[in-house]
């Protein structure tokens, strides 16, 4: 079975928010838009938005990491947000593992965004039905776009290529290899909703250095003694007797 | 919902994004004529298809409230800044600024003042500028980067950002010091993540912990100001326990080259010279001399098979001389990590420990590309050698008044790794390397200005000399902005942070009209704003202002077009042609030269027009030479027009575009006009890329292939290596004129000081000028901002989507300070400098230095600007810190005011500012202050309806509001 997901990669991610207003931009005037705004220049700006980047501290000074944590539905194998809603609007793809909201069967009860321990959900005010991520179901199987193009807005953008992906169900997917190698992890995994979204750690690079690093025999330094010795001084010739 | 997506009516075309200085390569899919999606360009070389958060919402850019679509003037009779406008004809508009100019330029051009934005169409402008005649002419350098331009220029012959950058794709080591996040913003991103990938270490050095340096392996935090002095002490170790490059030093710099050190010899503190060997070059002859190890004698640095010292003292005719690198470890001497460690705040074994990973790196990491090159001595050589240690700074650096001289010493630290133009570390981008300086030269007094004549001279240029500065016989200034000054010798990009407060008050001289492209001098572009916000309205007694017309083009309606008196609705970026030219900054890659352009994508909305198309005009108009046949007549129909058929002299086969030159387009670089080429740019992505074979992508300055290709193809005047100046002899030799031992101009009694004490030829380090003058017990505190990557400048409070993410700024700062002070997280605060106080909401973080106050660039307007409700969140909470940075220094003498600048290249010193912080008084209002009276709402800007706003391309809402309001203002359409 198919499980279509995002890897996101904290080791690269900085914060751009590029993710944030491409996946905006698409899904506005896509399927699942529009995306409404409220007060767009006024006091308090607020908006439908699918994908956020919360950013955040761990630590004390200096030994602070900045986290920059893009955050969107998790599309879970379990989804809680599936079973609570009373018209069957919120649901889960059989063929790819996409968690979707039918707009015609939604009624804003908001039963759904409750349920969801992770926050993913948004009411749309002006339409008052439930939206949130839908990978870009509207992008990922047009066949008018080039293959590579085939993929969540979010991804096309993201300038450092923190958001990979792929069927986390097929051992041979980039994403599944992520997961493996690079230590992928799930959000709240206690919660039981086994979210194929899944987050790469931060690594950190060292370089160890180690006292005879400094003391080399090529120094530079050491070429500067070089003079080179008069006609006059001391040689062995001065006293070899053959 | 159904997986297939069925698209009516949609259409895609190709261009180059301006929502930032960046210029990613773009794909704009429109549906009806309305913008649908704007996506990265995968088949650009520059973003490879990403695209940023900003590049993303340029829908709501285009469609933002904030447009200007008419031509307006100040109603007769209303005052400058309250607002006034009527909606006027270009007809009009351009016969009452005509009348002006040539008025101007018949009598005295320089009364004509044009200073323009990040607008990036400088060699344009800069054009109009010279040949009507005014010296008075820069963008927006002066305040934002020149030190990282001059300091690099003047040590290796390249710059950061445009002109060059660290090579990450080899990197691995990569320092990123005083860098914001949108210096450089995709290309950046992309190789940062790379480098991270292929398990490079990644140290940041800030005072802040935010964007970038969120996923350094490392995080340095740092006092603003003091990276010089980390600079010195890295500089100390690496020279002291011998981890610099003793070959490429040797070979590529003036290190082993010996300096006359006898003080009481009239060349004290020149280089030796021979009188053969003389090469021809327009600055930098490299006739100097070496002390050969073998011989034990002097010996020409041209013979390459001689084989020098890099340190010693020695006798060459019975003058005292020692080695470039000698002098230079001298001086270093001194500055421990020690030293450092008082004024950084970084621990001492920490700079040792940076010193030791950068030097060790470099040396045993060792990268060698089997490609074969020759250097411009003739010598051949099998392979390029990399030390893969890699920098990148950019405005923290340079936005101080001692950034020159720190830049000029971590370049010298990125020689003394050996890390200049090869692999792993930094790389140049066509089309530097230049001379150094390069050639362009400013005007050299007051007689080169004339009334209907062409300036004799560059408004903008490199003095290689005193005798270069542009200053009277008394060795006054003679620009406005007093650049090129004894004030201030290698002002490269102007002064335009001075340029209004000096036409206030008439010194050096008043102006009669000031032209304002895309630069928001009322607000965030300028230091000390309320003041100069004043200065804009105020009048002589006979009632005239003290600026008499001001003339302001831009898209949007910037707290600057408040006082207008004429302002010029330029076009969105999706609506114009448009050219990031070889002349002014391209988007050159490390490879080789690449330029580009952008094509309308939309026509333009209500009135608008580019504003390239007005300089055509008035040039036209004016008689200006590129802009007229030799009867006077018009020659270029438009902009596009003038693109393909202007030559830099007749023939020259130069023009603003490199690529598909020649009749039909054979040709790149070089060669004859071809009617067809913004075709053939539009066809190709809009880019045209030249990849140099990988022989002359490398060692560039010393590239003998490299070095005749980008002579023959008209980069550059001579092919003679660029020597880096690890010894600045330029600098001698202003500091030789200010202590009276060198023939020509002679800077004022009252500067000679200042030039002496600045003008070092070994890198030194001072305290930020206006630091010297705090009382530090009363503001203790840096205040300082930063660039969030979301926004750029001001230019996106009007853009709906983006003001959601940052729709008001704080004052960040780390919890030690409220606990000092008595107030919590999310308190409102005062802070205050010596020059004025705001009020704003702070908010604590543990990711600054703990002396260091911070908040986001910009973020905070003036009331009613940008097209936003008088409740917007960015002129109730957000705030503007510049009301607490002066544009001059707090000491007035005999002589006047000083600028707050680096006092060798004008640099605006932003970051120098201390402040205290302090809690609000409870009974006072939750609201920034200093605060201002709403701005009117323009004639021609839409108006959004209340409620809900729902974007679907296509639907025709966007357009219709537009429609309406244009229809409305014109009353004819």
């Amino acid at each position: 079975m198919t499980q279509l997901a995002l890897i996101i990669d904290l080791n690269v991610c900085v914060g751009c928010s590029a993710c944030v207003t491409s996946c905006k931009e698409w899904n506005t005037s896509g399927e699942a838009g529009p995306m409404t705004d409220f007060n767009a220049f006024g006091k308090d700006p607020t908006g439908t938005f699918f994908n956020r980047v919360q950013t955040f501290e761990v630590g004390e000074y200096p030994d602070t990491e900045t986290i920059h944590f893009p955050k969107s539905c998790l599309h879970c194998e379990e989804p809680p947000c599936v079973p609570v809603c009373p018209t069957g609007a919120s649901y889960k793809r059989a063929e790819d593992g996409i968690v979707l909201v039918d707009y015609d069967k939604c009624v804003g009860c908001k039963y759904c965004s409750w349920a969801c321990p992770y926050g993913a959900r948004e009411i749309d005010e002006s339409q008052k039905v439930m939206k949130k991520c839908t990978l870009c179901v509207d992008r990922i199987y047009d066949t008018s776009l080039p293959e590579d193009r085939r993929k969540p807005a979010c991804v096309l953008a993201c300038p450092t290529s923190a958001r990979i992906f792929g069927d986390v169900h097929d051992e041979n997917s980039e994403a599944s290899r992520l997961i493996r190698e690079e230590g992928g992890y799930q959000l709240m995994p206690e919660w039981g909703t086994k979210p194929a979204n899944h987050y790469l750690p931060r690594k950190k690079q060292k370089i160890n250095l180690e006292s005879n690093d400094l003391k080399r025999v090529d120094n530079p330094l050491k070429g500067e003694n070089f003079t080179k010795p008069g006609a006059d001084d001391a040689t062995l010739e001065d006293a070899s007797w053959i | 919902m159904s997986a297939s997506h069925e698209r009516k009516n949609t259409q895609v075309k190709s261009t180059t994004c301006y929502m930032c200085a960046c210029r990613c390569g773009i794909n704009v899919t429109l549906q009806d004529g309305e913008v649908r999606y704007i996506e990265g360009n995968p088949d650009h070389p520059l973003n490879k298809g990403v695209i940023c958060a900003k590049g993303s919402s340029g829908i709501m850019k285009q469609y933002s409230p904030a447009r200007l679509t008419q031509p307006l003037r100040r109603k007769a009779g209303s005052e400058r800044g309250a607002g006034e406008y009527e909606a006027i004809t270009w007809d009009e508009t351009f016969s009452i600024i005509e009348d002006r100019l040539r008025n101007i330029r018949e009598t005295d051009p320089k009364k004509f003042a044009l200073f323009t934005g990040r607008d990036q169409m400088q060699a344009l402008t800069g054009l109009f500028a010279k040949h009507f005649g005014t010296p008075n002419y820069a963008a927006h350098g002066g305040f934002c980067s020149v030190n990282m331009a001059a300091g690099m220029i003047y040590t290796i012959g390249g710059s950061f950002w445009e002109f060059g950058g660290p090579d990450l794709e080899r990197a691995k080591l990569f320092i990123m010091i005083g860098t914001a996040e949108d210096h450089h913003s995709n290309p950046l991103k992309i190789e940062m993540a790379h480098f991270k990938r292929n398990g490079g270490k990644f140290i940041s050095i800030n005072p802040v912990r935010t964007g970038y340096s969120a996923i350094a392996d490392e995080w340095v935090p740092i006092r603003p100001g003091t990276d010089g002095a980390l600079f010195m002490a890295l500089n100390h170790v690496i020279v002291k326990e011998g981890l610099f490059d003793r070959d490429f030093l040797i070979k590529y710099t003036n290190s082993a080259e010996l300096v006359n050190n006898d003080e009481a010899h009239d060349d004290y503190g020149l280089f030796v010279r021979t009188t053969e060997d003389r090469r021809e070059s327009c600055i930098d002859p490299q006739n100097k001399v070496w002390w050969d190890r073998t011989s034990g004698e002097p010996v020409s640095s041209q013979n390459r098979n001689a084989d020098p010292y890099l340190f010693g003292e020695y006798d060459v005719d019975g003058t005292k001389v020692k080695t470039a690198f000698q002098l230079l470890a001298d001086r270093l001497e001194s500055y421990t990590p020690e030293w450092a460690s008082e004024i950084t705040g970084i621990p001492a074994d920490t700079i040792t420990r940076l010193a030791h990973e950068m030097g060790v790196t470099a040396r045993d990491q060792k990268i060698e590309l089997p490609i074969a090159w020759t250097d411009a001595w003739g010598e051949e050589h099998d392979s390029v050698t990399g030390n893969p240690v890699a920098f990148h700074a950019m405005r923290g650096l340079a936005a101080h008044s001692n950034g020159f001289h720190s830049i000029r010493n971590m370049t010298i630290l990125m020689t003394l790794l050996g890390t200049i133009d090869r692999p792993g570390g930094f790389r140049h981008k066509a089309p530097f390397p230049r001379p150094i300086p390069p050639c362009p030269k400013p005007p050299k007094g007051p007689d080169d200005v004339q009334p209907n004549t062409e300036l004799n001279g560059m408004p903008l240029g490199f003095p290689a000399s005193p005798d270069d500065l542009f200053v009277d016989d008394q060795g006054e200034p003679v620009r406005l902005d007093k650049g090129f000054s004894w004030e201030h010798p290698l002002s490269a990009h102007g002064l335009m942070h001075n340029a209004i407060t000096n036409a206030w008050r008439g010194n050096p001289h008043s102006i009669d009209t000031l032209l304002l492209f895309m630069a928001n001098m009322a607000w965030n572009s300028s230091m000390n704003t309320s003041e100069v916000r004043n200065m804009l309205v105020d009048k002589n007694e006979d009632g005239e202002y003290k600026i008499p017309f001001i003339i302001v083009c831009d898209a949007f309606q910037s707290e600057t077009v408040e006082f207008a008196d004429i302002v010029l609705p330029d076009t969105t970026y999706l609506e114009r042609h448009d050219v990031m030219s070889m002349l002014d900054r391209p988007i050159s890659e490390y490879d080789g030269p690449v330029d580009s352009v952008r094509v309308p994508i939309l026509p333009p909305t209500g009135e608008c027009k580019p504003f390239q198309e007005v300089i055509i005009e008035l040039g036209s108009r004016l008689g200006l030479k590129p802009f007229v046949t030799e009867e006077g007549k018009r020659k270029y129909r438009d902009y596009p027009d003038f693109i393909i058929n202007h030559e830099t002299a007749p023939g020259s086969g130069i023009g603003f575009l490199a690529g598909w030159r020649g009749k039909s387009g054979e040709k790149s670089m070089k060669g004859e006009p071809n009617p067809n080429q913004w075709e053939m740019y539009a066809n190709n992505n809009c880019v045209y890329q030249h990849k140099l074979p990988p022989s002359y992508q490398y060692m560039r300055n010393w590239n003998e292939g490299y070095l005749e290709w980008a002579q023959h193809h008209g980069l550059t005047r001579f092919s003679d290596p660029i020597q880096i100046h690890l010894y600045s002899e330029i600098f001698m030799e202003f500091r030789r004129a200010a202590q009276g031992k060198r023939a020509g101009k002679q800077p004022p009694e009252h500067l000679r000081d200042r030039v002496e004490t600045y003008f070092d030829p070994l890198p030194m380090y001072h305290e930020p000028l206006e630091v010297e003058m705090t009382n530090r017990r009363e503001y203790p505190l840096s205040a300082i901002t930063q660039r969030p990557m979301a926004m750029y400048h001001s230019w996106d409070s009007q853009n709906a989507w983006l003001r959601q993410i940052h729709a008001h700024n704080f004052l960040h700062m780390h919890p030690s300070v409220g606990n000092e002070h008595g107030f919590k997280d999310g308190d409102w605060v005062w802070v205050e400098s010596m020059h004025g106080k705001v009020r704003c909401i702070c908010q604590f973080s543990e990711a600054v230095e703990p002396g260091t106050v911070w908040t986001w660039n910009a973020i905070g307007k003036a009331s009613g600007a940008w097209g936003l409700e008088k409740e917007a969140n960015e002129s109730n909470k957000g705030f503007l810190l510049n009301h607490l940075i002066a544009e001059e220094l707090p000491c007035r003498t005999r002589e006047g005011t000083i600028s707050n600048s680096d006092p060798v290249t004008g640099q605006a010193g932003w970051y120098d500012v201390r402040v205290k912080v302090y809690k609000a008084e409870d009974d006072e209002p939750e609201m920034t202050s200093p605060s201002f009276d709403t701005a009117p709402r323009k004639p021609g800007m839409m108006a959004y309806p209340k409620g809900p706003m729902a974007y679907r391309s296509g639907s025709g809402f966007f357009k219709g509001l537009l429609k309406k309001v244009s229809a409305k203002t014109t009353g004819s359409k």
